[in-house]
């Protein structure tokens, strides 16, 4: 089978497990969301300071079939109206990837539909899709995660190119590690932005990294400065650091996303990833873009953190273009943003 | 019948049967690509067996101990395949599954898995004859193969040693007095014993839902061990 039709009534049930949460969600017609149910492991994994993949991987199978059942009981359908089963397949943790693909292959062969294998990357371009269907190509997609800082061009559906990324360390990992710098606990993105909104962002200017050239970003010599500069200076109260740092992400995060914008002629400008339920993050974005002349779409808090109804999206288009994958599919911790999993 | 999934060694297998037999098994030397593997061989099986999915009355998965990645991708396929089509589930102990290769032996049974990190999973039975199940006279428990060839010694009877876990530290378990090691062809647990036993199971009514069942790790994930010791130095 190369291609299979989907219509506006066609029903994907989609699973995600790729990091920490166990999620699954019944989207009908590539946008109507019937459900989306996310079980978070971040209280597990807090006392660790970070995601333990063997933890997660454990707790993944225990939500598993609970989380899968509320989405289709919550959808209001029976299982027998679900015409395709989706599991993210990569990028993420190999051993939280392939409970959730073992899960869906095995649905999708007693149900006898088809399978589609999902890239996450590529799902987290369709949430902001999902929340705002008027949205026009191409785009520049913000991605910005604990795993990923990619500033992506969206030509059409299935159509990306990564114009600029992090060369070190993600935007969500920046927060986490400052955070834990300043013990302030984990996640840190939250924490950070909390008590950001309290602080004084001109406190301390941090170095923005590369803003001057380029769309590449760099945090690891901005957490370095941030450690530094509290080290010299102990007495510094955590909510002006908390404020100047995330000042810093900020202004290199909308810099470089609007200079990419420029350069395509985008339609809009989409965030996308954890991060992007930053609030100064969104706020600035939304005022520096609309003053750039580019519509800003920011879609709501849940479809920024990695939930199931963009894998649902995604797989929609995917197996409208390149049809189903095959049973034989496995994980794939490293696939890259244009990589399908077959 | 009965569908059996084994992933938790380094194998894949699926049968399908009842308490008459095996109808059909696949089994292959996967190279840990599970999840690859189980879902085709699942298909190819019940093609071979000439069965539909209506025709499974229950679904057995080896839950363990053994390699945790491995053994989470056959229980997610059988947790999936039970929950949709309303199965009651027989979860199998690894170990059980390995012992019954020796389900002739009049003697005890010493079964053992390679557990890593210079450490096997092992328990200890007594076999109530061919095909019968066995009967675990020690709990699965993971320790040092030093610990387990002692326990083995300190029986002072004649064992019949089978599993992986004794290929992997023959030189514990080669001057064990009474030690009988088994050949190649005993060292893992199939497909074909996950059937039988769950077989045995289902005729006592001991069977779990799909949301009921667990795996058994017997060991903490490493992070959580690390991180008890640390509060336990403070
Ligand atoms: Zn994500």
């Amino acid at each position: 089978m190369s291609e299979f039709l989907v219509n506006e009534s066609t029903v994907v049930l989609a699973i995600e497990t790729s990091c920490d949460e166990t999620a699954a969600s019944v989207v009908m017609g590539g946008n109507d969301v019937l459900s989306s149910i996310v079980s978070s492991q971040i209280e597990i994994h807090a006392r660790f300071g970070g995601v333990v993949p063997e933890v997660a991987s454990r707790a993944h199978l225990e939500a598993l079939i609970p989380v899968v059942n509320s989405a289709i009981e919550e959808a209001g359908i029976l299982p027998s109206r679900i015409d395709v089963v989706a599991a993210t397949a990569g990028p993420g943790l190999i051993g939280a990837l392939l409970v959730g693909v073992s899960a869906a292959k095995s649905l999708a062969l007693v149900w006898d539909k088809p399978f589609v294998g999902v890239n996450h990357l590529e799902a987290h371009l369709y949430a902001g899709l999902l929340d705002d269907p008027t949205l026009e190509f191409p785009l520049i997609v913000l991605l910005v995660s604990g795993g990923h800082t990619m500033i992506i061009e969206m030509r059409g559906h299935g159509d990306y190119t990564v114009l600029g990324r992090t060369i070190d360390d993600a935007a969500g990992e920046a927060y986490d590690k400052v955070a834990r710098f300043l013990n302030l606990g984990y996640p840190g993105g939250p924490v950070i932005d909390r008590i950001a909104s309290e602080g004084n962002p001109h406190a301390v200017e941090f170095p923005r990294a590369m803003q001057h050239e380029g769309l590449d970003v760099s945090f690891s010599g901005l957490k370095t400065a941030v450690m530094n500069h509290v080290r010299r200076h102990p007495d510094i109260s955590n909510v002006d650091i908390a404020a100047s740092f995330q000042a810093a992400v900020v202004d290199v995060l909308c810099i470089k996303t609007i200079r990419a914008a420029q350069q395509i002629g985008a339609k809009g400008i989409v965030l996308g990833g954890g991060v992007s339920a930053n609030s100064a993050l969104r706020a600035e974005m939304t005022r520096r873009g609309n003053e750039a002349g580019f519509k800003v779409a920011l879609p709501s808090r849940a479809m920024c953190t990695d939930n199931a109804a963009m894998i649902a999206a995604a797989a929609w288009h995917r197996i409208a273009s390149d049809g189903p994958t095959s049973l034989a599919c496995g994980a794939y911790p490293n696939l890259k943003l244009n990589a399908v999993p077959r | 019948m009965i569908l059996g999934i084994e992933t938790a060694v380094e194998h894949v297998g699926v049968a399908i049967g009842d308490s008459r037999g095996i109808r059909a098994h696949s089994m292959l030397a996967s190279d840990r690509r599970h999840a690859e593997s189980l879902t085709p061989m699942i298909q190819f099986v019940m093609a071979q067996a000439e069965a539909e999915m209506s025709d499974l009355s229950a679904v057995a998965v080896d839950i363990g101990p053994g390699l945790f990645t491995g053994m989470r991708v056959g229980m997610a396929a059988a947790q999936s395949i039970a929950w949709t089509l309303e199965l009651p589930m027989v979860p199998v102990c690894s170990l059980d599954a390995v012992a019954m290769n020796a389900d002739w032996s009049e003697d005890l049974v010493a079964a053992a898995l390679d557990a890593r990190r210079g450490e096997v999973y092992w328990a200890m039975y007594r076999m109530r004859g061919s095909g019968a199940e066995p009967q675990r006279i020690s709990e699965p428990v993971v320790t040092s193969p030093e610990d387990f060839a002692i326990h083995i010694a300190d029986r002072a009877e004649q064992v019949v040693c089978v599993g992986s876990g004794f290929e992997r530290h023959h030189a514990f378990f080669e001057n064990v007095a009474f030690a009988t090691l088994l050949g190649a062809t005993a060292q893992f647990p199939s497909a074909q014993n996950i059937v039988a036993l769950a077989a045995h199971r289902i005729a006592a009514d001991d069977t779990v839902s799909a949301t009921e069942i667990t795996p058994m790790y017997l060991r903490a994930p490493d992070a959580e061990i690390n991180w008890s010791t640390r509060e336990a130095a403070k």
